[in-house]
C-alpha cells in the first residue's frame, strides 16, 4: 500500500512541480520588487520543468493512486499541449498593456494561472469522478478570479460575475448528475462504473438523467450550444490574455476530460466499435444528441459571429463554432475520430492563440478592439496584419494552413463513419465563417490609413512570439506527418 | 396501508432521501432562474450543491458505495465554501462598479 502510494507520487511529478511553482510564486511575491516580471519567469520555469517531466512519461500506460489518475499517452499529449498553451499565455501577459496598471498585484495573477494549469492537468489525467469534479472546480475557481482581474474595468467586473453564476450553476448540475451516476453504479472510478454499466443497470432512467446532467457541465466548459451564453460576454470583458487562455487551454482540457469520460465509461465489453460505445446504455441516442449540439454550435456560432464588431466577441463566437467542429470527433468516437480531435486541438492552439495575440498587440498600440477601426492597420503594421490574416485564414480552413488539415481530418472521419448530414452542415458553416474572418482582412488592407497616423512598431519579443505562433500554423499545413503520427500514438487510453 | 405508511415514517429508506434531495435541487434551480438578486442566485447554487451532497451520503448509507460517498460530500462542502468566497468577492467588486447587484441592471455586454 505504501509502496504503491510512493510509486504513484513518482508518476505525478508534472502536477507536483506546478503545485510547488504556485507556492514559490506566492512566497516570492512577498519579497521581490512589485514592478518586475520575476513571478512570470518563475512560472515559465516551473512549466518548462513540468513539461520535461510530462515528456518523460511518454510511452507509459499505468493507473496510479488506486485508479484515481491515469498516466497514459492520451494524458501525456494533453498535458504537453496545455503546458505549451500556458507558456504562450504567460509570455503574452508580460507584453500586455492592459495588465500594466495592475503591476503591483501581478504575482497573484501568475499564481492563479499556475492554479489553473494544475486544475487543467488534473482534468485530463483523472479517472475518478470525484477527482474529475475537483479538477474542474480548481480550474473554474481560478478562472473566475482571473476574468475579473482587471477589477477597475467595469466590463471585466460584469463578465466575471456572469461567468461565476453560469459556472457555478452548471457545475452544480453536473455534480448532481455525478451523484446519481455514482449512486446507481455504486462506484466512483470510471473503470468500475464501466463494469457496472456493462453488467446491466436496472434504473435506466436515472442513468440517462445522470449522463444528461454531466453533459451540462462539460458543455459549459467547452462552450457549446446550448450552454454557450457566457462565452461572448466573458471573452469580451476579460483581459485578452485570459480570454485566450479560456478559449484555448481550458477548452482543450475540457475536451480531454470529456473524451476520456465518454470513451472509457461507456465502452461496450464487446470492444471498440462506434456503435458499441454509444449503445452501452439504452434510452437516449447519445451520438445523435451530441451531433445535434455540434451542429447547433456550428450554426449559431458562425451566424452570430457575422454581426460582431468587437474582435474578442467575434473570436468568442468563432471558438463556439470550433467547439462544434471538434465535438464532431467525439460523436464518431472511432480511433479515426479521436485522432482527428487531437490534430484539431493541436492546430487550434496555434491559430487561435495567434489571433488573440494580434488582437492584443493592436489593443496595446492602436488602442482599439473594434473591427471597424482596424481600417488601414495593414499599412501601419504590416507584419502583425499579415500574421492576423494567416491566423484567420487558418481558422477558416483554407490551404496552405494548418486549419485545413484540422478540418480535413475531422470531416474525413465523419464521412467514413457515415455522418453525412453533420459534414454537410459543417461544410456550409465553414463557408459562412469565411465572410466574417475576411471582413477583418478587408478592413485592414483595403482602406488607406488616415493621413499622419503613425506606423505601429513592436519590440523584438512581440515579433518573436508572433513568429513562434505563425511558423507552426503555416508549417502544419504542409508538413503534418509527425503530428499525425503523434496523435495516432496518443489516442490510447487505459481501459479503452 | 396505514401500517406501511407508519413503517416508512419510522424507517426512512433511500427513496426518502432521494426525494428530499430532488426537491432541494428543484428549489435551487428555481431560485437561480427566478431571482434577480445575485446573492439569492448564489443561495440557489448552494441548494443545488447540498442536494447533491444529500444524494452522496444517502447512497453511501444505503448502497455498497461505503465511505466513498461521505468522503465526496466533505470535498463538495470545501468546494462550495471556496466558490462562495470567490463569488462574494466578485459581487462586492461588481457592487463597487455598478452600485447595484441586480442581475438585470448588470448588462453592458450585449450582442
Amino acid at each position: 500500500m505504501v509502496e504503491h502510494t510512493l510509486y504513484s507520487i513518482g508518476q505525478y511529478l508534472p502536477e507536483i512541480v506546478i503545485t510547488a511553482t504556485l507556492c514559490i510564486i506566492i512566497v516570492a511575491d512577498l519579497f521581490i520588487k512589485k514592478e518586475s516580471n520575476t513571478t512570470g519567469w518563475i512560472l515559465i520555469a516551473g512549466m518548462l520543468i513540468a513539461g520535461y517531466f510530462t515528456i518523460l512519461q511518454s510511452g507509459r500506460a499505468e493507473s496510479v493512486f488506486y485508479d484515481m489518475v491515469a498516466v497514459d499517452p492520451f494524458a501525456v499529449f494533453f498535458k504537453s499541449v496545455l503546458v505549451l498553451a500556458g507558456l504562450f499565455i504567460v509570455l503574452f501577459s508580460m507584453n500586455s498593456l492592459e495588465l500594466e496598471s495592475y503591476k503591483s498585484r501581478i504575482g497573484e495573477y501568475y499564481m492563479l494561472i499556475a492554479g489553473m494549469m494544475l486544475g487543467m492537468m488534473m482534468m485530463v489525467g483523472s479517472t475518478n469522478l470525484l477527482l474529475m469534479f475537483l479538477a474542474l472546480e480548481v480550474t473554474s475557481i481560478c478562472s473566475y478570479v482571473l476574468v475579473g482581474f482587471t477589477k477597475r474595468s467595469i466590463r471585466s467586473s460584469e463578465s466575471s460575475i456572469k461567468y461565476i453564476i453560469y459556472g457555478a450553476v452548471s457545475s452544480g448540475v453536473m455534480l448532481y448528475g455525478i451523484s446519481l451516476l455514482i449512486g446507481v453504479t455504486a462506484a466512483t472510478d470510471i473503470y468500475a462504473i464501466n463494469e457496472a454499466i456493462n453488467a446491466g443497470i436496472d434504473q435506466t432512467l436515472i442513468l440517462n438523467l445522470a449522463v444528461l446532467m454531466i453533459i451540462v457541465g462539460f458543455g459549459f466548459k467547452i462552450a457549446v450550444v446550448p450552454f454557450h451564453f457566457w462565452a461572448p460576454d466573458v471573452y469580451e470583458g476579460a483581459p485578452v490574455t485570459i480570454a485566450a487562455l479560456l478559449a484555448v487551454a481550458s477548452k482543450i482540457a475540457a475536451f480531454g476530460m470529456m473524451v476520456r469520460f465518454f470513451s472509457v465509461t461507456f465502452i461496450d465489453s464487446a470492444g471498440f466499435t462506434s456503435a458499441g460505445v454509444w449503445s452501452a446504455i439504452d434510452g437516449i441516442h447519445w451520438d445523435v444528441l451530441l451531433g445535434g449540439m455540434a451542429a447547433l454550435a456550428m450554426i449559431v456560432g458562425n451566424l452570430t459571429a457575422l454581426m460582431q464588431d468587437n474582435i474578442k466577441r467575434m473570436l468568442a463566437y468563432s471558438s463556439i463554432a470550433h467547439a462544434g467542429y471538434i465535438l464532431m470527433g467525439l460523436v464518431i468516437l472511432t480511433s479515426e475520430g479521436l485522432t482527428a480531435i487531437l490534430i484539431y486541438l493541436f492546430i487550434y492552439l496555434f491559430m487561435n492563440l495567434g489571433a488573440f495575440y494580434v488582437a492584443m498587440l493592436f489593443m496595446n498600440k492602436a488602442g482599439t478592439e473594434s473591427i471597424e477601426e482596424y481600417k488601414g492597420l495593414g499599412f501601419r503594421a504590416p507584419l502583425a496584419a499579415i500574421a492576423l490574416t494567416i491566423f484567420l485564414v487558418s481558422l477558416t480552413g483554407i490551404p496552405p494552413t494548418g486549419g485545413l488539415i484540422a478540418k480535413l481530418y475531422i470531416f474525413g472521419a465523419a464521412v467514413s463513419a457515415g455522418w453525412i448530414w453533420l459534414v454537410v452542415i459543417a461544410g456550409i458553416t465553414t463557408v459562412i465563417s469565411l465572410f466574417y474572418y475576411i471582413r477583418v482582412v478587408r478592413n485592414m488592407f483595403f482602406y488607406k490609413p488616415e493621413d499622419n497616423t503613425p506606423q505601429l512598431t513592436f519590440d523584438l519579443m512581440s515579433k518573436v512570439i508572433l513568429i513562434a505562433l505563425l511558423v507552426p500554423t503555416l508549417l502544419l499545413g504542409i508538413y503534418f506527418a509527425p503530428l499525425l503520427e503523434f496523435a495516432r500514438n496518443s489516442i490510447s487510453m487505459i481501459g479503452f | 396501508m396505514e401500517l406501511l405508511l407508519a413503517q416508512s415514517v419510522i424507517e426512512p429508506g433511500l427513496t426518502h432521501f432521494l426525494v428530499v434531495s430532488a426537491i432541494l435541487f428543484s428549489l435551487g434551480v428555481m431560485a437561480v432562474l427566478s431571482r434577480r438578486n445575485t446573492i439569492m442566485v448564489l443561495m440557489g447554487v448552494e441548494l443545488i450543491l447540498n442536494s447533491a451532497n444529500i444524494n452522496f451520503i444517502a447512497f453511501s448509507r444505503f448502497t455498497e458505495l461505503s465511505l466513498d460517498g461521505q468522503m465526496i460530500a466533505l470535498f463538495v462542502i470545501i468546494i462550495a465554501a471556496a466558490e462562495a468566497a470567490v463569488a462574494l468577492a466578485i459581487v462586492l467588486n461588481v457592487y463597487n462598479r455598478f452600485k447595484t447587484i441586480n442581475l438585470d441592471d448588470i448588462s453592458l455586454l450585449k450582442g
